[in-house]
């Protein structure tokens, strides 16, 4: 029997009848590429890789969270057998501190961090010395045979308490940060009410399942060195290194393997990055480190850590009249290559999707003796979405007036758009593109029967259970500019090389480049390479960061690809004796879009054609290649809001996360299914931040969560499976794809949404205001009977 | 991350488990049962033994019989074999019920019974029905063995009884009479942490009275023990809410709770409030 299907209605050649299902690879779920080497056990992470003859590196950290580092005793590690040396400060005393990203910054150049610290540590963890051994188990003895001379001093623990000096003529109080607008003390002066609470959330970070790695490799005989296991932004850390050591940029070639998680803590330059590349080249031998679990909790970067004290002036209606926010950000030890990002963004993207006719935020950046910090995963945006929802929710509270009708009154509505907003991100200027926020909040609860579950709750309060709803809205903002560029390039037989600087961290950024080539260029998606984060294959790049990977990257590749495909076409115009207007490109074969019978050629012949040494190539410039630039003047704006419903139990404390709803609008989806399990991994990372993990200090600034039995991450049973409603109504117009960032959304709005809820059950308005929220600080809210 | 240097022993028997163990003890020698407790923190060189004497190829301890009306578990048998219940009655369904709450599959499938006993964290759900059902265990060392009662076992956190050379070749746990109710109930941040507080309840019921109460409380103290102010508070008593509020307010009274950086002796004894009422309530069930 034949089962065949009837041909297509227009079916005009088997070429293009087999094109069948795939108009476009833009918006399909595909399959990931990255995945047959990772689930068949051949990825390669940076354990993985290995040069002969490598030393491996240990090391050797402050036990004292602040003290006079008076001496260093490495005679016995240096004795031992199989160590081939110990360094301190003084041996590599030519390295300078950790450069900032951007370069100097005069004012917070002081309180960078040294790659070895000496005369002063200033946290536990801070590097003092390290150990290059034959094998990382004669590394770790050594380590532990080297002693240190340390005179305590008083460490500084909390950014509320008053700043001391950190190192003469300079405060611990590095910078005070200010945005805002309009006159709010007249606003204030005035207003119907004032509400004002103050709020903390809580220090955690990202915890990749892999830790980070460096490989440092000098190739003397190419002169060129080399590190291996970099992330995040490949270009920016080759930069660096060259600035700090003085190395031509083009004499140092970064490698990106493959990742087991960012979240925006790996990829930075850290110390050991610096140390592995400064002795790879003094030893001319591979030096390998790989970080531990505790070494992860006390040496990668912390975050989130700040206390606002923040207060609305709100007419009757409860409309929003003004904003003044002071807080305290809680840098730690060092400021490292971020520089003051984060506290900046802070002030700037605090007020989310509401109007604020005038605002202040006064952000005092503030050096303490734990971890440094930097960016976690929607930096600034976990804690200001937490901070401005609880303020409104406060509002409601004190006026009477329904959360969800408050949010209503006082959300930018879709006419408004663009909305610009004399604050900054970034640098650049905030500048709302496109969006609904109470239109897609009213989407959510259609989806998710938002009256039926109130009533529902209300039943059950009713009968005494602790059970409650939350929600959270706010504005993301992705796709940091200004340019990036992407090289492609077809070889004879058709397969395309999509060369980018961008860098995957796991969150597929080769499916999704993939995807964007083949649809412009019209062949199958599993038919590009994706390069990124090699630093000697494209002399520019972004990397992967502040979900801009998709917006920038895409963008170029999309412009790349339609170069190409221009040429192509050129090509084959002349060989096909057809003209270039009247052709198409399916599954990778240039033919007649009207579909009559005639001759076709592959890409792979097209390219043939135009190799060098080509006849048919003419004055062409040889190579189906092209690059292709983006450039952008704004950052996009996706948006979203979440619903949480928990229930208390009252003996214990305990949360059960009941119901998870999240509602996000991305413009543009490249490829749904990652855009799900960006948002649904944020989403359970969210739920360590509001209910699980925290990075506790003793009272002497002793790290108290340095294991996974202490730093508590949310886990199989404590979070259930979020629903998730993915909307693409409105693009951006900033981008040919109409594309906004993905990887922030699902973690944003939970601290806020689930903070929420925990208020909304116990019935205390006013009782959350802190992050985490532990089954201890709910009893205590709970009082005892 | 890297364990400090040690020498590893595989002896095939007990007796030269022990005599091994005679040997290295005094260079700070170690037992390695399942090593879910003892590996981790050789990797965080917190312990740095200079001996291990791995008991894992001494097929004798993977025992799991009953003897003399004792539930006797050898120093080889898993957590996991407790998935099952390991005897008929109240006793294995116990067992059962308890060993979901600890840790995760993989730990199950590898951790031991009588090493959970020896390493004596106070929040290991068997030591706490060690000292519930007053259970013993068999100590060897090349001195000879002897027995110890639970109630002289456990001395403190992470201390018992067992000298460094001696082996803890079995656990003994009396078997639950047929008519005996018991019931278990713990609380922790995520499921298959160490416990904040737990609490095991056994009685049996006399005329509908209980008798011979058991009431434990594990995760709170230093160490697991049958808290007698609760079980006075339960003797005699119908079962039910009352008599339970009044014996998990007994059992409140009487702890010193445990303090740390996130659990405050208020909040300790408000769980401990909690576990036992529900422990008592699923005893009842």
């Amino acid at each position: 029997m034949n089962t065949a299907p009837p041909p297509p209605r227009n079916a005009r050649s088997p070429s293009l009848a087999s094109r069948g299902r795939k108009d476009s690879w833009i918006g399909q779920s595909v399959t990931r590429l990255e995945d047959p080497p990772l689930v068949a056990g051949r990825g390669a992470f940076a354990g993985d890789i290995n040069f002969p003859h490598q030393l491996y590196m240990r090391v050797v950290r402050s036990a004292h969270a602040h003290g006079r580092l008076a001496a260093i005793d490495a005679a016995a590690a240096r004795a031992l057998p199989g160590v081939y040396a110990v360094w301190t400060a003084a041996d590599i005393a030519e390295v300078p501190p950790i450069d900032f990203r951007e370069g100097s910054i005069p004012a917070l150049d002081p309180y960078r961090q040294p790659v070895l610290a000496s005369g002063r540590v200033r946290y536990v963890g801070d590097p003092i010395a390290a150990v290059f051994a034959a094998d990382p188990y004669i590394a770790e003895d050594a380590a532990d045979l080297v002693t240190a001379e340390i005179e305590e001093l008083p460490p500084l623990l909390e950014a509320q308490a008053a700043p001391v000096e950190f190192s003469p003529g300079y405060s611990t109080e590095a910078a005070i940060i200010r945005q805002g607008y309009g006159d709010v003390d007249a606003v204030f002066r005035d207003a119907p009410h004032v509400v004002e609470v103050e709020l903390t959330i809580g220090r955690h970070s990202g915890v990749p399942l892999e830790t980070r790695g460096a490989i440092g490799y000098y190739d003397a005989s190419r002169g060129i060195l080399e590190l291996h296991g970099a992330a995040k932004v490949p270009h920016r850390i080759q930069e660096l290194l060259s600035r700090m050591l003085k190395i031509p940029p083009s004499s140092i070639h970064v490698h990106e393997s493959h990742v087991g998680g960012g979240f925006g803590v790996r990829g930075e330059l850290y110390p050991e990055d610096v140390l592995v590349c400064v002795a790879a080249k003094k030893f001319n031998r591979a030096v390998k480190w790989i970080e531990d679990r505790r070494e992860h909790l006390i040496a990668a970067n912390h975050s989130r850590q700040q206390l606002h004290r923040i207060r609305a002036a709100i007419d009757a209606d409860g409309v929003i009249l003004a904003i003044d926010d002071r807080y305290f950000h809680d840098q730690g030890a060092y400021v490292r290559t971020h520089a003051a990002r984060v506290v900046h963004m802070t002030a700037g993207i605090l007020p989310g999707p509401y109007r604020v006719p005038a605002y202040r935020a006064i952000g005092h950046f503030r050096l303490t003796n734990k971890t440094p910090a930097a960016t976690y995963r929607a930096p600034g945006r976990y804690e200001t979405t937490f901070v401005r929802e609880r303020l409104v929710d406060a509002i409601a509270h004190r006026l009477k007036i329904d959360r969800i009708e408050i949010r209503r009154r006082n959300a930018i509505t879709a006419a408004e758009m663009p909305y610009p907003r004399p604050l900054e991100a970034l640098g650049e200027e905030i500048h709302y593109d496109t969006g609904d926020y109470v239109g897609l909040l009213d989407k959510l609860f259609a989806k998710i029967g938002w009256d039926k579950l109130n009533a529902e709750v209300k039943k059950r309060k009713a009968a005494g259970e602790l059970v409650g709803i939350g929600v959270a809205m706010f504005v993301e903002k992705s796709g940091l500019g200004p340019t990036d560029g992407v090289n492609i390039s077809i070889d004879a037989s058709g397969m395309v090389e999509v060369v980018t600087g961008g860098a995957s961290i796991g969150q597929g950024f080769e499916t999704v480049m993939a995807q964007v080539a083949a649809d412009a260029l019209g062949v199958d998606y599993k038919n590009c390479r994706v390069i990124h984060g090699q630093t000697d294959r494209i002399p520019f790049g972004i990397g992967a960061h502040a979900s801009r990977a998709t917006v920038m990257t895409a963008s170029a590749t999309h412009i790349a690809a339609l170069n190409v495909r221009r040429k192509a076409l050129d090509m084959a115009a002349e060989l096909l004796q057809t003209p270039s207007d009247a052709l198409d490109i399916a599954d990778g074969e240039v033919l007649r879009k009207d579909g009559r019978p005639g001759p076709s050629i592959s890409l792979g012949a097209i390219a043939k054609n135009l190799e060098p040494t080509a006849k048919a190539r003419g004055d062409r410039a040889p190579g189906l290649s092209a690059e292709g630039w983006f450039k952008t003047e704004h950052q996009v704006y996706p948006y979203g809001s979440h619903v949480a419903v928990v229930s208390i139990d009252r003996d214990t404390g305990g949360v059960t996360v009941e119901r998870y709803c999240i509602a996000y609008d991305i413009g543009r989806a490249i490829n749904p299914a990652l855009v799900q399990g960006q948002i649904v991994g944020g989403y359970a990372q969210g739920l360590g931040g509001a209910l699980f993990e925290e990075f506790t200090y003793s009272e002497r600034g002793d790290p108290l969560a340095v294991t996974f039995a202490d730093y508590l991450l949310p886990a199989m049973h404590e979070t259930p499976e979020p629903e998730v409603l993915l909307r693409e109504d409105y693009t951006s117009p900033l981008n040919p794809l109409g594309i906004k960032g993905a990887g922030e959304s699902g973690i944003t709005g939970v601290g806020a949404a689930i903070a929420s809820a925990i208020e909304d059950a116990i019935g205390i308005p006013g009782a959350v205001r802190a992050l985490p929220v532990t089954p201890q600080r709910i009893k205590t809210m709970l009082g005892r009977q | 991350m890297k364990p400090a240097a040690f020498r590893y022993h595989a002896p095939k028997t007990v007796d030269e488990a022990v005599a091994i163990l005679a040997r290295v003890a005094p260079e700070d020698g170690r037992v390695l049962a399942g090593g879910q407790s003892l590996v981790p923190t050789m990797a965080f060189r917190l312990a740095k033994p200079a001996h291990l004497v791995d008991i894992n190829g001494v097929a004798a301890l993977n025992r799991l019989t009953i003897a003399d009306g004792k539930l006797v578990i050898g120093a080889g048998v898993r957590h996991a074999a407790f998935h099952k219940p390991a005897c008929d009655g109240p006793l294995g369904a116990l067992l059962a019920d308890m060993v979901r709450h600890i840790a995760h599959y993989p730990i199950r499938n590898r951790g031991t019974f009588c090493g959970s006993l020896a390493h004596a964290d106070p929040a290991s759900e068997w030591c706490l029905v060690l000292a519930a059902l007053d259970g013993e265990v068999l100590a060897k060392s090349a001195r000879g063995e002897r027995v110890i009662a639970a109630r002289d076992f456990f001395k403190g956190i992470m201390t018992t009884a067992l000298a460094d050379d001696e082996l803890l070749v079995e656990a003994r746990l009396p078997l639950l009479p047929a008519d005996a109710h018991c019931g278990f109930y713990e609380f922790n941040r995520r499921a298959g942490d160490f416990a904040m507080a737990m609490a095991l309840g056994v009685y049996r019921l006399e005329a509908g009275k209980i008798s011979a109460p058991r009431l434990a409380v594990g995760g709170a103290e230093v160490k697991p023990r049958r808290i007698a102010e609760a079980e006075r508070a339960l003797d005699g008593a119908a079962p039910g809410d009352a008599a339970f509020r009044a014996a998990a307010q007994a059992a409140t009274a009487a702890i010193d709770p445990m303090e740390d950086n996130v659990t405050s002796a208020e909040f300790r004894r408000d769980l401990v409030l909690a576990v036992t009422r529900r422990a008592l309530g699923r005893a009842a069930a």
